[in-house]
């Protein structure tokens, strides 16, 4: 397990909506996480897996016994697309960057991707999470690349 | 058990227009449930089986069934799983038809998102991943966008490669009459069409139509009695494609499990399909479904298709000879239908005469539901000329 970054406190969107997410009992504990600026997966108990997106149950070996843990936050990117029709909240937004980025825990988490020239975007590019405040008590996990 | 031989589709119908104002939802799903019907030589009143999913207005099968007068009914099926829908139902009637559950199922589809669009339903608040994809704003073409981009980067895959997909559609819909795009187009054109989300841009997307179709499938002793030409239910597959909680991979689809599943039980290799039926949502949909179904080798489907492979009569695998979704038709943006539709007409000799592919005997009709962004379900069907 990598070592977690200190925790980033949440910092208002710049250019895009930051729509809150739609929390459970079962996730209250990841939103919550992101309003302190940590990026929190569920592992398994049993099996050890890392479970993407976070759950009660481990879908590698259906057990119920996972815990929390904190990821360290950073990864590569695995997909992206620039996206020049944003619908719901994002309707009329300038051109976003949709992704998943594969955490170097191994997870694959579709975020968006911030604070990059469009041009610059590329498969594979390292990347770190930023947070950003929702307003309702719990902040979008996105990523911008990597500072060293 | 298998299905193989143990149905047979009697009557299929597609809704002739693209644009239905002035009518309800459910008014469309009669008109094409009589037409199917009326195809077939059968009346509502022979109905014993009746299918649908979630275009359907209601309570399930049950408000239709009501709505239509079907009053025979000992069997339903509201199996939901998008644009894969309704090639899982004929595969489920077939099932159904082979252990006596019933002799006469209806499918139907019908919807009008073009006359009366709705605000698209944000997916469910309820869904167990809702919190984790919706606050970023993930649209239907930016999720397959997302496929698209990596299936370039593991295998070289090029934007004119999957503009070669909508060429070869555009060709066929020219000989379609009532299609909505009806005007060949090429690589270049779809190349300059606006980006919606890259690497898609607008022409490498489907259509948005109203409309609908169905289907009926009968038992091989109603059909005997009918007076049209049938289609043998050969074989059928399915598959959701899910993460489970692993990391998710983009490069391919379901029809990596359901097309040797149909493949088997129909006892034909992909060597023996002379049309496919290839859900066409958008080009990158239609490349990694013939890749998965064993058309081409897994990341060749680029030069696959830029090789003409698609075009009909001649090509290797003509798809999509009424258009499919990227030219002709869409309803309700699901396209399972369409696709069991214009396999029947080609197995029947009744596609138009430019596209038709000469001695048709086994075709397939393959659809995928959902996104090929996050999750999604593939069901394969395989069909044959009555006596082949």
């Amino acid at each position: 397990m990598t070592t977690p970054a200190p925790s980033q406190p949440p910092v208002p969107a710049q250019s895009l909506p930051a729509p809150p997410p739609a929390v459970n009992p079962e996730t209250e504990a990841f939103w919550g996480a992101t309003a302190d600026g940590r990026l929190l997966l569920k592992r398994c108990l049993d099996c050890g897996a890392v479970i993407w997106y976070p759950r009660a149950i481990c879908p590698a070996c259906a057990s119920l016994r996972t815990e929390w843990i904190e990821a360290a936050g950073r990864g590569r990117v695995y997909s992206y697309t620039v996206n020049h029709r944003g619908e719901g909240a994002y309707q009329g937004s300038p051109p976003f960057v949709l992704g998943y980025v594969e955490l170097d825990e191994g997870p694959r988490m579709m975020t968006n991707l911030v604070g990059v020239d469009l041009a610059g975007l590329a498969v594979g590019m390292p990347v770190e999470v930023v947070f950003h405040d929702t307003g309702a008590g719990s902040a979008l996990p996105r990523f911008q690349p990597l500072r060293q | 058990m298998t299905i193989r031989g143990m149905a047979r589709i009697a009557g299929a119908y597609e809704h002739p227009d693209r644009k239905i104002p002035g009518k309800s939802i459910a008014q469309v799903h009669a008109e094409v449930a009589l037409g199917a019907l009326a195809d077939a030589g059968l009346s509502v009143a022979d109905v014993d089986a009746y299918f649908c999913a979630g275009d359907a207005p209601g309570f399930g099968p049950v408000s239709m069934a009501d709505y239509l007068g079907l009053k025979q009914l000992r069997f339903a099926d509201s199996t939901e799983t998008g644009g894969s829908s309704y090639i899982a139902h004929v595969g489920h009637a077939a099932a159904a038809i082979a252990t006596g559950k019933c002799r006469v199922a209806l499918i139907t589809l019908a919807g009008l998102p073009r006359s009366q669009p709705v605000p698209r339903p944000s997916a469910s608040a309820l869904a167990p991943e809702a919190g984790f994809e919706q606050p970023f704003g993930p649209t239907t073409v930016s999720m397959y966008a997302l496929a698209a981009r990596r299936h370039m980067y593991e295998y070289g895959t090029t934007s004119a490669q999957l503009a070669a997909i909508k060429v070869a559609a555009s060709q066929h819909a020219q000989h379609n009459p009532n299609a909505m795009l009806p005007q060949p187009v090429t690589i270049e054109e779809v190349l300059a069409s606006p980006m919606i989300s890259d690497p898609l841009h607008r022409l490498d997307c489907c259509v948005i139509s109203d409309g609908g179709g169905a289907l009926v499938v009968v038992a091989p002793e109603v059909a005997a009695g009918l007076p049209r030409q049938t289609v043998t239910v050969l074989g059928h597959g399915e598959s959701p494609k899910v993460a489970a909680g692993g990391p998710i991979d983009l490069t391919y689809t379901g029809a990596v499990w359901s097309g040797p599943r149909a493949f088997e039980e129909a006892g034909v290799t992909p060597a023996d399909v002379d049309y496919a039926s290839i859900y066409d949502s958008f080009t990158i949909t239609v490349l990694q479904t013939i890749e998965d179904l064993g058309f081409c080798a897994k990341g060749k489907g680029g030069a696959f298709v830029a090789d003409g492979a698609l075009l009909a009569p001649q090509g290797a695998l003509p798809f999509n000879t009424d258009g499919g979704g990227l030219c002709n038709n869409h309803p309700v943006n699901r396209g399972g239908m369409t696709k069991v539709i214009e396999a029947v007409r080609q197995l029947r000799g009744e596609a138009q005469p430019a596209v038709q592919v000469p001695d048709c005997q086994i075709a397939i009709a393959h659809g995928n539901g959902g996104s090929l962004g996050t999750r999604s379900a593939a069901a394969t069907l395989i069909l044959g000329r009555e006596d082949a």
